[in-house]
């Protein structure tokens, strides 16, 4: 066989230009964070709502719990709670579901983006607006409510802990509960009843232990009561632990609780995911 | 299997609970080629296609796309090949230019989004949120993310549904520009002319079966099909007769009138006819 020359290979067009996947999953958290604030109902109801919440509830109970410590000490530790739940588990079960339905999540399927770097752009966006949130949530206490701030690097980094795995949970749960949706506009029919009941069950709106004791175990289940209990260990005198359920803040099982929450919505996510509708194969 | 091929099919199989949507298709696409899939709402166009594609798995059959496997799609094969889908995904909140300079991120070797923000005519949009474009914009906004990955292989699935005349045509010159640059391109439609103006080949799919496969002037033996030679007669009625050899018919006419045939037509079948046949027989 006669060596025959090859025309040259072409020259390596030109480099690929495709950034890497830290920079594909940062573009994708900016895109969904510019989305974010784009739309109207996103910012007045996820945003808005906790301020809100906390308005109202701080003008109403401005009394104290004892021991000189206001209402709005205690309060404050569900708002943010749920402003946590609201950002992460309502906002992509709301909105994932659209999203699906318009295609949006079939035309990602069709590019070469890696699956996991659109989950990456909402996880991304869902700690920005978490952290953007529960800095105003506090700016607005301290201003308008006397809230007192944690005063101790430990109390500090369980707020962090606390938050980062809560939100790491509903996060989880958020996109694994927007497969159930059947359409567009199904998704807050699923995802609004389930934080409502869970708000009312797990001390957001009332004292904790003031609650029948059967709905204390329901809401025990649930990764927000830990969640609460949890900011309570950060914002409340550490004598208050007394008065939890488990007579201390029980921060090992709030850890517990939540960090089995992240593993139960990681392997939904991972099995029911869907990028197209039921009708769309 | 050549290197020649871009689609290699056979006896595909789709069913969706008892209805069967493709029962037993084959294909073959050529690189270069342009190609279109024509056939009537129902027919199994979009299931074959969105089988190609990779979003939907096959009951049955070997479906080989740009050599791989569609259900088994890689990001490099992604990247090779671009997608027109038929219902539009939109990004209400941001521009025409936000969404394909994200988009061009995704592909090793993008094209220029502002270059192909022009090419499909949406450079005077390229600031306007999608959700202001209409119908017929937005559909040009999916035709520039499906080739903004400067794809080998583009599929088009009902292109220009919701286009004025004006626009089809220039999407027309935009199909041929990419074919000429050697994109292979895969289209589904219903509209004969656009099968006409585009194809290389047709493939007329009825019932989830490929009927025929041709060139389009060529389509049901079109070519050897009868000529309809009408004209008037001196008493003003109209006459008509079939022939293969309309050019003697026509000479013979002329020589009678001596002269102008009044009211000469010469016809044969239009796609149309042969296309409303073929799917008629199913």
């Amino acid at each position: 066989m006669t060596t025959t020359t090859k025309p040259a290979a072409p020259v390596a067009a030109a480099p690929a230009r495709r950034p890497g996947p830290a920079s594909l999953a940062l573009r994708q958290g900016r895109l969904e964070i510019r989305q974010f604030l784009r739309s109207r109902e996103s910012v007045v109801f996820t945003l808005g709502f906790p301020i809100i919440m906390v308005l109202i509830f701080a003008s109403i109970f401005d009394g104290d719990l004892g021991n000189g410590v206001s209402y709005t000490q205690y309060f404050i530790t569900g708002m943010i709670a749920t402003g946590l739940m609201t950002v992460s588990f309502q906002n992509l079960g709301i909105w994932i579901p659209i999203e699906r339905d318009r295609g949006v999540l079939k035309r990602y399927r069709g590019t070469p983006m890696p699956k996991w770097v659109w989950f990456a752009g909402k996880v991304i966006m869902v700690l920005v607006i978490g952290v953007v949130m529960t800095a105003l949530l506090l700016a607005v206490s301290v201003a308008l409510f006397d809230l007192n701030l944690p005063s101790t690097a430990s109390a500090w980094l369980t707020f962090g802990w606390v938050s980062a795995l809560g939100i790491t949970a509903c996060t989880l749960c958020g996109i694994a509960i927007s497969s159930l949706a059947r359409t567009a506009r199904s998704g807050s029919a699923v995802v609004t009843p389930i934080a409502l009941v869970l708000q009312f069950i797990s001390g957001v709106f009332f004292v904790f232990t003031n609650l029948p004791s059967w709905m204390q175990q329901v809401a025990a289940l649930f990764p927000l009561k830990w969640m609460c209990q949890g900011l309570r260990a950060v914002f409340l005198p550490d004598s208050f632990g007394a008065n939890e359920p488990g007579g201390s803040f029980e921060l090992t099982r709030v850890a517990l609780v939540l960090g089995a929450w992240c593993v139960i919505g990681l392997v939904l996510c991972l099995t029911t995911f869907r990028w197209t509708t039921r009708r769309d194969g | 299997m050549s290197d020649d091929v871009a689609i290699h099919v056979r006896g595909l199989r789709k069913a969706y609970g008892d209805t069967v949507a493709v029962a037993g298709l084959d294909l073959d696409v050529h690189r270069g080629e342009v190609f279109a899939l024509l056939g009537p709402n129902g027919a199994g166009k979009t299931t074959t296609v969105e089988i190609l594609e990779g979003y939907r798995h096959r009951d049955a059959g070997e479906v080989r796309v740009l050599g791989a496997d569609p259900t088994e799609a890689s990001p490099h094969w992604r990247a090779r090949v671009g997608i027109v889908l038929q219902g539009t995904g939109e990004f209400d909140e941001l521009t025409v230019a936000e969404v394909l300079h994200h988009f061009a991120g995704f592909y090793p070797d993008a094209d220029d989004p502002d270059k192909v923000i022009a090419r499909v005519g949406l450079a005077g949009k390229a600031r306007a949120r999608t959700h202001t474009l209409s119908g017929g914009q937005k559909r040009r906004l999916d035709v520039a993310l499906g080739i903004i990955g400067r794809p080998e292989l583009l599929f088009l699935d009902e292109p220009t549904t919701g286009f004025d005349p004006e626009a089809r045509r220039e999407f027309w010159d935009l199909i041929r520009d990419l074919s000429a640059a050697g994109t292979t391109i895969v289209l589904t439609t219903h509209y004969l002319d656009e099968a006409e103006a585009l194809a290389d080949r047709v493939g007329v799919i009825a019932g989830g079966r490929l009927v025929e496969v041709a060139p389009p002037n060529s389509l049901g033996d079109r070519q050897e099909a009868l000529a309809t030679v009408s004209w008037r007669t001196p008493e003003g009625t109209l006459e008509s007769a079939q022939s293969a050899t309309p050019t003697a018919l026509v000479t013979e006419l002329a020589a009678r009138f001596g002269g102008e045939v009044p009211g000469l037509t010469v016809t044969r079948p239009t796609l149309e006819d042969v296309y409303l046949r073929m799917i008629g027989h199913q």
